[in-house]
């Protein structure tokens, strides 16, 4: 039998790959296949379900591709199967089969406890589920979850995240009692407990009660207490989908399952069952992998091969809740003799066993806790020797450096105000706590404001305990900030602000969220309310100079311009009289633009293929090249062709702050690469990516992170590196410091985006694959809107009138804003008793030495 | 222009010409008045940043300090109580105030000289 009509049934994970395994094999199309599914979507990625709550759509989670050859009916479920008709039944018909392969999968479990069908009460199994429970959560206070295991915990954050205050309920004495030990459960449930999550260990949950309402309310535990909950997930295990088999007379395994041998083939020759419902030589596998496997276990017996279900590899490493939890092979010691190595350190909260064979010699298994780093060298060493003494391999990872606490006490900490670290210190001794008691008895970080995140870190050194409070408008910081967003699919300011925070908002909190909002692809920046979020730069898309006038940057990425462009660019300069100068990023500034000016600017430089260059936004600035291997004698790569890739790529991402980029063609480094958030050096055989460099206040190189990439592995993990750090780093911190004030730091972050160990990678690809689709340029879309027109005005009572107080002088040759004279005290306030107290005087330094004569 | 005083009402624009929560500058008998529109209230200050000299006030971010209603300097940041004037960082500095008022739909602006 190795060919002919074949019945799939089910369109889960398992039934999918099946499939694709089946038919990347079958070149010859000998099976036609047809896949009867019950739920009206095709397969989606079940593991990632959480995801969704991350605003990864449905879409995304899609994992099946049309194929000709199959035959797909959604919403069809199979309602009998006739073994001797070799046929299958569902509502709209039969359909024969010469091989039949169940792929039901599981149903979760629901405890047989009064109460279970009250309104307000899910489990956590489907798409839809999550949408109902995201539903039902809006406005209500209290959640729980039945079951302290895998799944529960993972319901338990998303109820969280939601905003219920979240108890969960597990009849074992711990945590994750399938995978991890007394010990690891204890830590772990210190680490729930922190986040506010309410455990109850070893009871059962003997009721649900309903409330006024009718939906849940409250549920009865077995030692007589109550927990109040408006929202209740029952996450008690899963059990397998085997009625159709059950009434079809196939044998069971002992707890259920259809009982299939080593072939994955029931007691009829011709069906077969893969995944969560089989259950091979009686023992049923609930995770995707094992499911895998059986999968290519009869795709591969259907074509006359002979594999065999290898065993279930049912190691496990996860981050719940934001602690890493591990856990492999013998984790429990079930090993007869089996010698147990366990650690556990208090300060950095972690905890790890290691089982090891009765010689010590052999790793059998473990758990890990808290600290996962060393889960791939443990993993990978089961049944093998160990490959350092045991405590080398747990000791947690060393400290970061130390950064801004080297600095001297004369230097400067604020150059704009000359404030130095001597006295900053003195501030903090005296009593000031935070960053606004600084910049007031100070004045650091008062103008320019870049040196805030050196205050903050001058206030950590010193001993003194910061709120993470974004300001007084929210408790959160903007990575929580950010994660609130985007789980509850917040879409405005005022929505946020009223449910998550106080009053109006202020300019501190009001761009972070419009930042937030860009980053998440909401539209344009102008649109709405987000228009009111605006930092004046990211309101009129340029950039405010000292006399209110405004400067243009149209984007010329990697620097690479064509005269004709070139020549546009002088025109409009000259026809708007602008002062030009050529950027530090190779790109072209036009300054002097009244606001009312703009959008005739644009219109110029966009119909001559121009876009916008976000010189204005926390965002994608430049990226800078050398000419490269095209025309250099030293370049051993395409430089500038990667530049221009990289800059339209990230052209318009969002980001705590501004970020810029270089390529240089060789190890001369011309384009000064290494200055930059994100660098690359090309070498002989491909690139190298530095991160973490930045000009400006305090230089700083970038670090090598990964040598000789090729360009797809360059660009995944620049991708994920942008938005790992546009989801966690602080308002105003440049890739450099978020780096350096990352727990674990550079190998941290490796860890994170090249070995995946937070489980992110899919997400912050998928992220930046709708950056890259949904992007469009800013300017354009004001020209082609008569309501984000109107904002670009002098006076709303008088828009012909242009602003009078916007005066130019000539200097070398160009217009400059007209300015006091030089003898004058700096930044004088110009008019009237009230500004008196006004900025601090300075003494602008004259710079014409006299031109030189030219000899001719 | 400060010496400028007025006690006409001077209409302006339509009060949904404003956004909430973000200013307009309007020219009043030669005076740059930067007019602000909250959930509630209606708010006029001079368009002039006292600290840095430029005409940008109105481009500022609206928000709120401890109760109070705030316009922050779009340049430095400085931020002021839309109430008084007064700036809220540094103290001795405050912005010019006007009246202003919505009639049948109408903004309009009164220049009056602070005392």
């Amino acid at each position: 039998m190795t060919g002919g009509r074949l019945v799939v049934v089910g369109n889960g994970m398992v039934g999918q790959r099946f499939v694709e395994a089946l038919r990347a094999r079958d070149h010859d199309r000998r099976w036609q296949v047809t896949v009867l599914a019950e739920e009206p979507r095709p397969a989606y990625d079940r593991v990632r379900l959480s995801a969704f709550f991350d605003g990864v759509s449905a879409g995304e989670l899609n994992l099946h591709t049309p194929d000709d050859g199959v035959q797909l009916r959604l919403a069809d479920p199979v309602t009998g199967i006739d073994r001797d008709r070799r046929v299958v039944t569902t509502a709209t018909g039969e359909h024969p089969y010469d091989a039949l392969v169940l792929a039901t999968g599981s149903y979760p479990f629901v405890p047989p406890v009064a109460g279970t069908d009250l309104p307000g009460v899910f489990v956590y199994r489907t798409l839809d589920d999550l949408e109902a429970i995201r539903e039902h959560a809006r406005g209500r206070v209290t959640g729980a979850v039945i079951g302290g295991g895998l799944l529960g915990l993972e319901a338990a954050n998303a109820l969280r995240l939601l905003g219920l205050r979240t108890h969960v309920v597990e009849f074992a004495p711990r945590l994750m009692p399938v995978q991890v030990d007394e010990a690891g459960g204890a830590m772990l449930r210190r680490y729930v407990e922190e986040l506010g999550v309410t455990t109850h260990l070893g009871v059962g949950t003997t009721a649900l009660r309903p409330g006024p309402d009718g939906a849940v309310a409250a549920l009865d535990l077995s030692d007589g207490g109550t927990v109040d909950a408006d929202l209740v997930v029952v996450a008690a295990g899963i059990r397998p989908r085997d009625e159709l088999a059950r009434t079809a007379g196939l044998r069971l395994g002992p707890r259920g399952g259809v009982l299939v041998d080593g072939s994955c083939r029931s007691d009829d020759a011709r069906i077969w069952a893969v995944g969560e419902c089989a259950a091979v030589d009686g023992t049923c596998h609930g995770l995707v992998a094992p499911g895998y496997a059986m999968a290519e276990v009869v795709a591969d017996r259907l074509l006359g091969g002979a594999a065999t279900f290898p065993g279930a590899d049912s190691a496990t490493k996860l981050k719940l809740l934001g602690v890493d939890v591990a856990s492999f092979g013998d984790a429990h010691g079930t090993t007869p003799g089996c010698l147990d190595v366990t650690f556990t350190d208090p300060v950095t909260r972690s905890y790890a066993k290691l089982v090891l064979s009765d010689d010590a010699r052999t790793l059998l298994g473990g758990v890990l806790v808290g600290d996962a780093t060393a889960y791939p060298t443990l993993r990978a060493s089961v049944g093998g020797p160990l490959p350092a003494p045991p405590l080398a391999l747990l000791a947690p990872a060393g400290e970061p450096g130390a950064g801004v606490t080297t600095l001297p006490g004369a230097a400067q900490v604020c150059s704009c105000n000359a404030v130095t670290r001597d006295d900053i210190d003195t501030a903090i001794a005296g009593g000031a706590t935070d960053v606004p008691a600084l910049k007031a008895c100070t004045r650091a970080g008062t103008s320019c404001g870049s040196c805030v995140p050196m205050l903050k870190q001058l206030l950590d050194a010193a001993g003194v305990q910061q709120s993470t409070a974004l300001c007084e408008h929210f408790d959160v910081s903007r990575q929580e900030l950010f994660d609130i967003v985007r789980v509850r699919g917040i879409r405005t300011f005022s929505q946020l602000v009223a449910e998550h925070g106080r009053g109006r908002g202020c300019d501190v909190c009001k761009p972070v969220v419009a930042s937030i909002l860009a980053s998440l692809g909401t539209g344009h920046v102008l649109d709405g309310e987000q228009a009111s979020l605006q930092d004046t730069n990211d309101h009129f898309l340029a950039n405010l100079q000292r006399d209110g006038s405004y400067s243009v940057v149209p984007r010329i990425p990697g620097g690479e311009i064509t005269p004709d462009k070139l020549i546009v660019i002088g025109e409009v300069a000259r026809d708007f009289q602008l002062y030009t100068k050529i950027t530090g990023g190779q790109r072209i500034d036009l300054f002097g633009a009244r606001v009312e000016q703009l959008p005739q600017i644009w219109r110029r430089l966009v119909d001559a293929g121009f876009e916008s260059g976000h010189a204005y936004g926390k965002a994608l600035r430049t990226v800078k090249s050398c000419v490269g291997e095209t025309w250099c004698r030293y370049g051993v790569q395409d430089s500038v062709g990667l530049a221009v890739a990289l800059e339209l790529r990230y052209r318009g991402l969002r980001a705590p702050h501004k970020l810029k980029s270089a390529v240089s063609g060789c190890a001369r480094e011309c384009a000064e690469a290494r200055s930059k958030d994100f660098g690359i050096i090309a070498t002989d055989t491909g690139w190298n990516l530095y991160l973490g460099g930045n000009g400006g206040f305090r230089p700083r190189h970038a670090d090598l992170f990964a040598t000789d990439l090729s360009t797809d592995e360059l660009i995944t993990l620049i991708d994920r590196f942008l938005m790992f750090y546009v989801r966690t780093a602080d308002r105003l911190q440049r890739t450099a410091a978020w780096i350096e004030a990352m727990d674990g730091g550079l190998d941290h972050l490796r860890s994170v985006i090249v070995d995946d160990s937070l489980g992110l990678c899919a997400e912050l690809d998928a992220a930046i694959a709708r950056h890259v689709t949904s992007y469009s340029d800013e300017w354009r879309d004001v020209l082609e809107d008569p309501e984000r027109l109107r904002r670009f005005t002098s006076f709303v009572n008088a828009p012909d009138v242009p602003d009078p107080s916007i005066t130019f002088a000539v200097e070398r040759g160009q217009p400059v804003p007209t300015r006091e004279p030089l003898t004058a005290t700096g930044a004088a306030p110009p008019t009237g008793a009230a500004a008196s107290a006004g900025a601090p005087t300075r003494r602008r330094q004259p710079v014409a030495l006299g031109l030189p004569e030219v000899r001719r | 222009m400060s010496d400028t005083v007025t006690l006409t009402w001077t209409p302006v624009c339509p009060l949904d010409r404003l956004e909430p929560e973000r200013g307009v500058a309007a020219l009043v008998d030669g005076v740059q008045v930067a007019i602000f529109r909250t959930d509630d209230e209606l708010f006029a200050v001079d368009n002039l940043d006292p600290l840095s000299g430029a005409y940008v006030m109105s481009r500022g971010i609206v928000g709120s300090r401890g109760g109070a209603p705030t316009i922050a300097s779009p340049l430095h940041k400085q931020v002021y109580d839309l109430r008084t004037g007064l700036c809220l960082d540094l103290p001795g500095v405050t912005l010019p105030r006007y009246d202003v008022r919505c009639r049948d739909g109408l903004v309009e602006v009164r220049l009056r000289q602070e005392e």
